[in-house]
């Protein structure tokens, strides 16, 4: 298999803002995520191997490296609790509970039905609004356990 | 407090300040123009940031003027020069890049291109964190703007200054906030810190010479250009110069990012910005400044923000961001998270570091639980001892060590007790949930 059409336009885009091609590989990983089912498989390494023009075990070094790239699947719905100092100290534990029990997921796992990934990230820079969480990439600020239990129940 | 003037995060306040239309007519691109069109030479520039007294927002709070004169002369070293904004906000108690990423982008983009014109950078890049999506976006639709307005790119406003700004992402790791992992990491590998020298200056990005600033640091370049060095220079202590933003969280009636000159009391900030302590309670303790540096013990709440005020007390200005702590609040527990963050974002290259981090965080982790043992506390400082000061590739160590040494100082009856007690005395209550090995 091959990247993408879509994907390698942007890329081909992408590697002109470097002096060296290899520098847009971070951002080309964060595309790919996005695009090929909301992790780095073994394949996507393989293809952005050949992309760049790297060993695909280069590709896993740089991607296992950074703690934003799943090197597994995760559930349709990311939920990522921030349970470092200042959201702990407003009750960030309450949160990752909540978050828990109201999607069905264990920290760190996703729920059986594979709708939700639950998982605990350092100092996300919303401190002065914490405790927090990010669904999905959008942060969602100052919570309760209420308004978790809220935000999550919305979702579909 | 004194009354005094505002200028950061003035801008900030006005809806729909992001877009061009909007900064401009409050008065955005003017420095530029000033820098440009007033016919300043790189050197002037240099000079006016250096009489300005303005100092690095990034942590370690070096001489922003200096640092620019680290760059080599052109007329001996012809090679491309790059400017890196460091973006990357991480440190624990830190939210202050992105209220200006968000609110006031374009000043972001603004001071960006004064920083690369006075160190002549051909290209910027603004290295945000991968979490940071809406301040990446925000800035993004800066510089699009920007280019199309002849702001960015070729011959800018019709000089002889070309420069472009490009966006990169981060992908949550904080070691790539240090500025020579954040080198490593631009150039699309792992985030593993550089040994210096060569220092960025000499040899950066692509074996260049290359600046690293944070974004509140140039984010001052306007305002010093268009009002004078000497304005700036008149605002602050001796030698603290500005205004400067002062994020204040944890436990009190209104966290939040303020802008205040230099020479307030950390008290005036808890009392008048933030509310004072939340529930009524009393300060137990507080980071002054991020994680990465010494604990201050409640009564040390007097002190005044400011480089030399905070050495004084043992500590140090860092990110300016305030955590604060009441009276209910377990130390053990405080250690065990900001352990647990340094062991999960050492980059493994140094053993000092590597090792020393994982056992902060084992050993904090089993007073906190009732589990620590007879000789814990000794353990804890002969360990941080051994990872700072400077023994390693980076600073994550001595981030680590630095306030395990002042958590064991200030409040080793506290975790003796812990020991002695097999438990944690002011343990909050913690909820159950299910946790399968986390990432
Ligand atoms: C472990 C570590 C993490 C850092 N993280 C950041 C960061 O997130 N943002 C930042 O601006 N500086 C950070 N710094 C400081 C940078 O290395 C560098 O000093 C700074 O970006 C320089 O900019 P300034 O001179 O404008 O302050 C960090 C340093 C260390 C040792
Ligand atoms: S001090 Fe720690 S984070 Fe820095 S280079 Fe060494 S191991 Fe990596
Ligand atoms: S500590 Fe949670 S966002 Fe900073």
């Amino acid at each position: 298999m091959a990247l993408p059409k879509k994907l390698t336009d942007e890329f081909d885009e992408l590697v002109k803002n470097y002096p060296e091609r290899r520098a847009a590989l971070i951002v080309a990983l964060h595309r790919c995520q996005e695009e090929l089912g909301g992790w780095i498989s073994p394949q996507t390494m393989e293809d952005l191997g050949a992309y760049f023009g790297l060993e695909p075990v280069e590709i896993f070094g740089v991607a296992s490296f950074y703690p934003m790239f799943n090197l597994r699947p995760v559930g349709k719905h990311v939920v990522s609790v921030c349970h470092n100092i200042s959201c702990d100290l407003r009750g960030a534990q309450d949160i990752i509970a909540k978050a828990c029990e109201v999607t069905g997921a264990p920290l760190g796992g996703t729920s059986k039905d594979g709708r939700w990934t639950v998982r605990h990230v350092e100092c996300q820079g919303a401190c002065a609004n914490a405790p927090m969480i990010d669904l999905d990439g959008v942060y969602h600020e100052d919570l309760t356990p209420e308004k978790v239990a809220k935000i999550l129940g919305a979702v579909r | 407090m004194k009354a005094y003037e505002t200028y950061l995060l003035d801008r900030a306040k006005v809806e729909g300040n992001h877009q061009l239309a909007t900064y401009r007519k409050l008065g955005g691109y003017k420095g530029l123009e000033k820098v440009l069109k007033g016919g300043l030479t790189p050197a002037q520039v240099v000079d006016e940031m250096k009489k300005s007294g303005l100092r690095g927002r990034g942590g370690a709070g070096f001489s922003t003027g200096m640092k620019w004169s680290f760059m080599p002369d052109i007329a001996k070293d012809p090679r491309t020069r790059y400017l890196a904004i460091n973006a990357d906000e991480s440190e624990p108690g830190t939210c202050k890049d992105r209220v200006l990423m968000e609110k006031d982008p374009h000043g972001l983009v603004e001071g960006s291109l004064i920083a690369a014109y006075a160190i002549r950078a051909s290209a910027v890049y603004i290295y945000v964190r991968g979490e940071y999506r809406l301040p990446h976006d925000r800035v993004l639709a800066a510089v699009q703007e920007a280019r199309a307005a002849n702001l960015v790119g070729k011959n800018i406003l019709g000089s002889d200054f070309s420069c472009e700004v490009y966006l990169h992402k981060g992908a949550g790791a904080y070691i790539c906030g240090e500025e020579t992992g954040l080198m490593e990491s631009l150039e699309g590998k792992r985030g593993h810190p550089r040994q210096k020298p060569p220092f960025p200056a000499q040899s950066g990005l692509w074996n260049s010479p290359t600046t690293v600033n944070n974004v509140e640091t140039v984010f001052n370049a306007p305002f010093i250009i268009e009002r004078g060095s000497a304005w700036h220079a008149a605002i602050g202590t001796q030698n603290s110069k500005g205004n400067f933003l002062v994020g204040i969280s944890g436990h009190v009636n209104r966290p939040g990012v303020y802008e205040l000159p230099f020479g307030v009391t950390a008290q005036e900030i808890l009392e008048e910005k933030a509310g004072g302590v939340w529930k009524g309670r009393k300060l137990k303790a507080w980071f002054p400044v991020g994680s990465s540096c010494s604990l201050l013990k409640g009564s040390d709440i007097d002190v005044v923000l400011d480089h030399d005020s905070l050495r004084a007390r043992g500590s140090s200005l860092g990110t300016a961001a305030m955590v604060m702590m009441d009276d209910h609040t377990s130390m053990a527990r405080v250690m065990e998270v900001i352990a647990r963050f340094y062991e999960h974002e050492s980059c493994g290259q140094c053993s000092q570091c590597r090792e020393g981090t994982q056992w902060l965080s084992q050993i904090f982790h089993r007073i906190a639980h009732g589990h620590g043992q007879e000789d814990d506390v000794a353990t804890l400082e002969a360990l941080a001892k051994g990872m700072a000061p400077g023994k390693t590739i980076c600073a994550l160590s001595d981030a680590a060590a630095i306030p395990t040494l002042s958590a064991v100082k200030l409040f080793k009856d506290e975790l003796i007790e812990c020991i002695r007690q097999k438990r944690d005395p002011l343990a909050q209550p913690a909820p159950k949930y299910a946790t399968v090995g986390a990432h």
